[in-house]
């Protein structure tokens, strides 16, 4: 019979070590887990990330829900476990739900350390340990107020960045002299602060917080010195203590954390305890390499394996936030027996500094330059000597022995124990073992396989040149699909980063994000113009010189260099006016072409670049303006008759029609965007292979999109129904602006749909009300600034350059 | 050589270009994002595209019918494709810009 597995707590150091043990001794146990926390296992140390708006919740999950089902776990979420009965095997949550055991894993992790202040519990002071947290946070920001970070560790800096990110201003207070005390010299706390100071985050070291006041919430924090500083946010990120009132009310022998031995047994021998919650030899843990090894150690206890022992080691500290490059590791307090090599490079902002003992590394900090940290650490886990390479040794492993290495060169020559992923615990021969035995040729099939770079990721760089030097060539590092050979990043990603590091030009972008060439190419310009334009549109200045030459002169060049011009026809409706000024325009400039369009249009081709602000200009006098027929924009509503002729119309088509081209035109999207109005399901507008359309009924307008006519060709999907013209327009304009915001460059609705998938859009768009408004909100405020006539601008001279030759040379000669 | 005065290098905006036009055809004078200039004639080896209306990144121009991407330097495409365009002599005197006469003339005998 399988024996029973109860675990409480679902964090990260239980999560391993159900994987191990699933590995070790399947179907052994029949596993139930019991989470406080309403979802499934997620990766806390991208919480960060998640706080500076640079990754998704969706994608810091490690365990989804099918990974439960299909390993046959039942997780209960949201059930926190309020008693243990040890006498009856069992625990009890505070549903009431019961569960016998045979063997009980605590793993109920930390709790934040709270500064017990007056007015420490008012409204508006948060703590920073898990997504509840953050979501608060986040909601927080939206006001762009003040904020105020009481701790300058890790985490509290972590958490300041991630609020600045979102655009709050932010105060750190820490009451040692220097930040992050405990794991840097005093010299790197300098450069750090420095270097948050620099991103406008103010710190204030030495500060003694006296007091959190405000009137029902928070509202200011004083200082032991009489400083007082508004703020409606306070984060707390002092520090964590061990979560073991469960344990010690149910007689488990607890010291700071549930005491255990080093196969994580405590003093009861049915129950394990381990992550933040456990104490082994003395010492308890926040970082996750140790808490991955209690995980591998428990899960070999559990499969059987009595000899399984956690063992201590150091592990190096990474902070996480963007464009600041910290490493420590060891011990690194002065000595009288102990000597430091140091290099500094203020311009630079580098700093680097070992401390040895007997010749052997004891310590290391490494800041503004961090590569050689997987060296360092290797040569101080083997306590290699020294003595040899000391006069090279703070350049790094590239200057030993001759000439300098070069970064792959550097990986390759690492020993294969050399510890690549520190997180995890994964060694360089481990991984180039597993991607020669099990044929991965994928970054995510080594984060699968082996752990490696799968927690905070900092050491992907260093994976993927062991991919490449396993693989070579076969090796391709797009597990993301870069944008265009000027960067390694994808657009999704790109467009993150602008708006986490509020990037407002394209050189910011190329700076920020490392571009490899020095001003991108034909692919990625038009597309960071577009997504400049689409996040900021009242700050952003349009680069001309980025976009394709058809959006540039606001005409279709043609294969023989010539151009087309569209004028708009709201809704495909025109009059004896309007044609008889086309004709006019056509005769005067001798216009070899006039053709009509699918999209229900005008189309006068053959003419030459520089009559166009002529013709534009003739058009303009009757009411014509541009028909945007070369956008990535909007580009027509091809409308039927509808109620007003057509004796099968249920609605007026035509109307709304007009209605959603007034509204919308002028408007940039990722790709071209054309709707359609249909009056009746007899469809005489082809409404459903749209990219968004409208099907009339009697009782209101079925809302189409992701239909597709061209290279594909796919009928749309129902987005849903709604009674009233008002909320179609809602509905559509709501729908387009969440594709402005997600969509790729050059990616058309269907295509875009089927990678967000139709339910989410349809959740946001139908059944979230406050979610679509918002959308409507930020469409309409973009318009704003979209809705200028670009051939008007043109007639009055605006881009003159662009129209006429810059000189006429040589003619005479060529005459004589 | 004989240069001819065709203008100034404020009146092509940087990553951008202008046509002069010549009996020969049109010449396309590129300025590229750290004010260099370049001459090569407005025709793509490729089918005719005008090169002056394609997007300038680095010292190169990707034509705006089928994105064969120009050398501005050596008027050669680069890539995967095959052909070359000719390079007018550009000469800057300050702000003032001038073409090789010669090499405009040559291209009529």
């Amino acid at each position: 019979m399988t024996e029973r597995l109860v675990i409480i707590g679902n964090g990260m150091a239980p999560g391993r070590m159900l994987e191990h043990l699933l590995e070790q001794a399947p179907g052994r146990y029949s596993v139930t887990i019991f989470n406080a926390e309403p979802r499934v296992n997620y990766d806390r140390i991208m919480l960060s990330p998640v706080l500076s708006g640079e990754k998704a919740y969706e994608e810091i999950i490690i365990h989804g829900d099918g990974w439960y089902i299909a390993n046959n776990i039942t997780l209960y979420k949201g059930h926190k476990i309020v008693a243990i009965d040890r006498a009856a095997k069992t625990v009890t949550s505070d549903h009431g739900v019961a569960e016998p055991y045979d063997k009980l894993v605590i793993a109920t992790g930390s709790v934040p350390f709270i500064i017990p202040v007056p007015g420490h519990n008012l409204p508006g002071v948060l703590t920073y340990r898990d997504l509840d947290d953050v979501q608060a946070m986040m909601l927080a920001a939206q006001s762009r107020a003040k904020a105020v970070v009481i701790g300058g560790g890790l985490l509290g800096l972590e958490a300041a960045a991630g609020l600045n990110a979102q655009g709050m201003d932010v105060t750190v207070l820490h009451v040692m002299p220097t930040l992050m005390e405990r794991q840097l010299d005093p010299a790197a706390g300098y450069l750090l602060q420095r270097a948050v100071e620099q991103r406008g985050i103010k710190v204030i070291t030495k500060a003694n917080t006296q007091a959190i006041t405000g009137n029902g919430k928070v509202e200011q924090v004083e200082l032991a010195d009489g400083t007082v500083i508004p703020a409606t946010l306070v984060v707390m990120a002092v520090g964590i203590r061990p979560n073991a009132a469960l344990a010690k009310e149910a007689g488990i022998a607890v010291n700071r954390g549930i005491v255990v031995d080093a196969g994580m047994r405590s003093n009861d021998p049915d129950i394990y305890a381990l992550g933040e919650c456990a104490e082994v030899n003395g010492m308890v843990y926040g970082l996750v390499a140790p808490l991955y090894e209690m995980a591998r150690v428990a899960a070999s206890q559990l499969a059987g394996d009595e000899t399984a022992a956690f063992v201590h080691s150091d592990t190096p500290t990474k902070l996480k936030v963007t464009g600041i490059e910290l490493f420590s590791l060891g011990d690194f307090a002065d000595g009288d027996d102990r000597q430091e090599i140091v290099l500094r490079d203020a311009s630079a902002g580098v700093y680097k500094r070992l401390v040895l003992k007997d010749d052997r590394i004891i310590g290391t900090v490494l800041y503004g330059e961090t590569a050689d940290g997987a060296w360092f650490n290797d040569l101080k886990k083997k306590q290699t000597d020294i003595s040899q390479m000391r006069d090279t040794l703070i350049f790094g492993q590239s200057y030993q022995g001759g000439a300098p290495l070069d970064p792959m060169a550097a990986v390759a020559a690492l020993p294969d124990d050399a510890e690549i992923c520190g997180c995890n615990g994964v060694c360089k021969g481990k991984i180039t073992g597993a991607i020669t035995a099990k044929g991965l040729t994928s970054l995510d099939d080594v984060r699968a396989h082996t752990k490696a770079s799968a927690s905070c990721g900092s050491c992907t760089g260093l994976v993927e040149k062991l991919m490449v030097l396993t693989l070579g060539d076969t090796y391709n590092p797009a597990a993301v699909q870069p944008m265009c050979g000027c960067t390694t990043l994808g657009h999704d990603e790109v467009r993150r980063l602008i708006k986490a590091k509020r990037l407002k030009t394209i050189p910011a972008v190329m700076q920020e994000l490392e571009w490899k060439t020095s001003c991108g190419c034909a692919k990625c310009r038009p597309a960071l113009n577009y997504y400049l334009v689409c996040d900021w549109p009242d700050d952003y200045a349009d680069d001309y010189q980025s976009r394709f030459i058809n959006e540039r002169v606001h005409a279709n060049i043609q294969k023989d260099g010539t151009y087309s011009v569209v004028p708009r026809m709201w809704g495909g409706v025109t009059n004896a006016a309007e044609l008889r000024a086309i004709a006019d325009v056509v005769d005067k400039f001798e216009i070899p072409m006039v053709k009509v369009t699918g999209g229900q249009r005008i189309d006068m081709l053959g003419i030459r670049k520089e009559d166009l602000p002529a013709v534009w200009a003739d058009l303009g006098q009757a009411g014509f303006v541009s028909g945007h027929a070369y956008a990535k924009g909007l580009r027509t509503v091809k409308t039927c008759v509808g109620s007003d002729w057509c004796r099968f119309g249920t609605q007026d088509s035509t109307g709304l029609g007009i209605r959603i081209e007034k509204f919308m035109w002028g408007s940039w999207t990722p790709a071209k965007v054309k709707m359609a109005v249909s009056g009746c399901p007899r469809n005489c507008a082809e409404a459903t292979c749209k990219d968004v359309g409208v099907i009339c009924v009697d009782s209101g307008y079925e809302i189409h999109f992701a239909g597709a006519a061209g290279l594909d060709i796919k009928g749309t999907e129902v987005l849903g129904l709604v009674k009233t013209e008002d909320e179609a327009l809602e509905h559509i304009v709501a729908l387009t602006q969440m594709y402005r915001e997600q969509g790729r460059y050059l990616e058309r609705i269907y295509k875009w749909a089927k990678r967000i998938g139709i339910p989410e859009i349809k959740r946001q768009i139908m059944d979230d009300g406050e979610k679509r408004k918002a959308y409507y909100d930020r469409f309409v405020f973009s318009q704003k600034f979209a809705q200028v006539d670009p051939w008007s601008e043109r007639v009055s001279g605006k881009d003159k350059h662009e129209f006429r030759p810059m000189a006429s040379v040589g003619f005479a000669q060529a005459a004589e | 050589m004989n240069w001819i005065a065709i203008g100034s290098l404020s009146d092509i905006p940087r990553r951008g270009a202008r046509c002069v036009a010549t009996p020969q055809g049109k010449v396309a004078v590129f300025r590229t994002q750290d004010d260099q200039v370049y001459a090569i004639d407005d025709h793509c080896p490729h089918k005719g595209g005008p090169l002056s209306q394609g997007i300038v990144h680095g010292a190169a121009v990707t034509c705006p019918l089928h994105n064969w991407v120009i050398s501005l330097e050596t008027g050669k495409a680069l890539g995967a494709d095959e052909g070359a365009v000719r390079t007018i002599p550009v000469k800057v005197e300050g702000e003032r810009l001038f073409l090789a006469l010669e090499a405009l003339a040559s291209c009529a005998a």
